[in-house]
């Protein structure tokens, strides 16, 4: 008998979670090295307490009612709750404060490529340490990580999310107008970010600026010569490169343009990139406003790895597809011969 | 290195096939086998794949190639529907200026006495509009943004045949030149958008591939044709 079930989730055999766990357990030794300490939360929380947080596009999809007629949702990522528990449970303690998390999350995704309505997410905070010295660390363990697991070709993408509305304040961009060129930066349709900028009276060096400051990518001489109004994101990310170890900052890519699209992430922004797939394995950035939301005012910054993701990665490295940037599908070529014949031999397909 | 800066590039068979394989000429690219082999698919040295146009979004989401070409219309067709819902994950680069083609609404031209768009009368008396489309997704944001009720038809094959036939009232698609339009008798009622040809990239390629890819963007902008700065 075949049963189904719900699109964008999936079984994960023996075969795998041997792989997945190898994976797991190396970066829990990597966190707990930098005194990362793990915790679980809920996966059902109250709407109206995830609600506090500004989530855009990776708002919590999935609602259920308790017995009492309140309303429940299935969390969308783990930042949220770790706010959560950092100002109801650690309301007094001194700062700062590390945890590290592996667990699932669930979004109202359109199942395609890597793209699950369950996901598990490896990350983690760190909270009540500002930057630069707080984002460096966070760079600093998330490559160590990556390192750990064996990826070898990876690249950390750093950006600034206050960039773009700092440029579009200082060049007196009309406010209204506004929001919609976000909106088509984050998508990074720049043929649209042109049109609203013509449609919003935005000519001559200003529309050049916003519309070539945001493509621009590269080595740390990108910061050298980026333009006056983008001064101050730009002074952060250089302050926050100067504190790196080599090894970590040869990983990092400056990305003018980067802009997640979760709406509490305040200052630097990261995407983790590897040519073996096509799509980012892990993100995460500073979240300087979202502890106060609730209750307690503290700097911010974290990450998540897609674990799925990292493993297809790793399995795209080992097979050598990462030359045209071809994504592998999930399971790799990882496992030993004995796993795979414990596998086969409880029958399962 | 090709003058493609060693990119794999997805270029879509069909209406956009000619438009690209010039601009590929233009910048120096071989491009005799392409134009003269269209049973083959991939043409490695050269780095190109070709494809039908709706599935140059996929092949460059996925990043089995870096870049592509292919319609706006075919991106708005993957565009998320909803707000939350993930639509392609692609980045659009340069509006590459050729394939101009409106997408519109179109119904019979009035027959009787009164004049009466049939698929307004449509709406008037029953409350909604059947549509019928190859692109659901725009044909239903369209009749949502201009807050009316439809009813959408899907149809894989030639769409003006569905309101000669009765089963709709209208048609949502594609004109370049209102030809086939006017042949079946049917007449634009609205333009819904202008679409051209794009080129689009995959966003992981867009940063470990920046040099190519910044390189290929800024010779393309230089062309005439591409219209945009």
């Amino acid at each position: 008998m075949i049963h189904p079930i719900p699109s964008g989730t999936r079984d994960v055999l023996p075969q795998e979670t041997g792989e997945v766990r190898a994976i797991t357990d190396t970066l829990r030794r990597v966190f707990d090295r930098h005194r990362y300490g793990e915790i679980y939360t809920p996966a059902l929380e109250y709407e109206a307490v995830l609600a506090r947080a500004d989530m855009d596009e990776a708002r919590p999809a999935y609602r259920v009612f308790d017995e009492t007629g309140a309303v429940l949702v299935l969390r969308s990522d783990m930042t949220v709750p770790i706010a959560r528990v950092v100002a109801t449970r650690y309301a007094e303690s001194s700062v700062p404060l590390r945890f590290c998390y592996f667990a699932h999350t669930y979004r109202g995704v359109r199942p395609q490529r890597g793209q699950l309505r369950e996901m598990l997410q490896a990350g983690v905070e760190l909270i009540g340490s500002p930057a630069p010295e707080g984002t460096a660390e966070a760079l600093t363990v998330l490559s160590a990580a990556l390192d750990a697991v064996g990826l070898k070709d990876f690249r950390i993408g750093v950006g600034d999310a206050s960039l773009f509305p700092a440029l579009m304040e200082s060049l007196n961009v009309d406010e209204a107008a506004r929001e919609g060129l976000l909106e088509a930066l984050v998508r990074r349709d720049f043929v649209e970010l042109d049109m609203r900028l013509r449609e919003a009276g935005v000519a001559g060096e200003a529309a050049e600026l916003l519309l070539d400051v945001p493509q621009r990518r590269g080595g740390p001489e990108l910061l050298a010569d980026a333009p006056g109004p983008a001064g101050e994101a730009v002074v952060g990310m250089r302050r926050v490169y100067e504190l790196l170890a080599d090894d970590v900052a040869e990983r990092v890519i400056f990305d003018l343009g980067l802009v997640r699209n979760i709406g509490y992430y305040t200052g630097a922004v990261f995407e983790v990139y590897d040519p073996a797939i096509g799509a980012p394995i892990g993100g995460g950035g500073r979240y300087d406003d979202l502890l106060g939301r609730f209750g307690r005012k503290l700097p911010a910054v974290g990450f998540a790895l897609f674990v799925d993701s990292l493993h297809q990665a790793l399995a795209g490295e080992e097979r050598g597809t990462g030359v045209a940037l071809a994504g592998a599908p999930a399971g790799g070529s990882r496992g030993s011969l004995a796993v795979r014949a414990a596998d086969s031999s409880d029958g399962a397909r | 290195m090709t003058p493609t800066h060693g990119l794999t590039i997805a270029v879509p068979r069909g209406a956009l096939f000619d438009g690209t394989v010039d601009l590929l000429e233009t910048l120096g690219l071989d491009t005799r086998e392409l134009r003269t082999n269209d049973r083959k698919l991939l043409f490695e040295e050269i780095g190109v794949i070709t494809m039908r146009p709706s599935d140059v979004p996929t092949y460059v989401e996925a990043g089995a190639a870096d870049i592509g070409v292919t319609g706006k219309d075919v991106l708005l067709e993957q565009l998320a529907q909803r707000a939350g819902e993930h639509g392609r994950d692609v980045y659009e680069l340069l509006d590459l200026g050729f394939g101009r083609c409106t997408m519109v609404l179109a119904s019979k031209a009035a027959s009787g006495a009164d004049g009466a768009d049939p698929a307004l009368e449509s709406l008037r008396r029953l409350g909604v509009m059947r549509v019928a489309t190859k692109y659901p997704r725009i044909a239903a944001r369209h009749l949502e943004e201009t807050g009316r009720q439809g009813e959408i038809v899907e149809v894989k094959g030639s769409v003006e045949l569905a309101p000669l036939t009765g089963m709709v009232d209208a048609i949502v698609d594609l004109t370049a030149t209102g030809t086939t339009l006017r042949e079946n008798n049917l007449v634009v009622r609205e333009e819904i958008v202008l679409c051209t040809a794009r080129l689009i990239a995959n966003p992981v390629a867009h940063k470990l591939k920046a040099a190519a890819i910044d390189a290929l963007v800024s010779q393309l902008r230089a062309m005439p044709a591409v219209g945009v700065r």
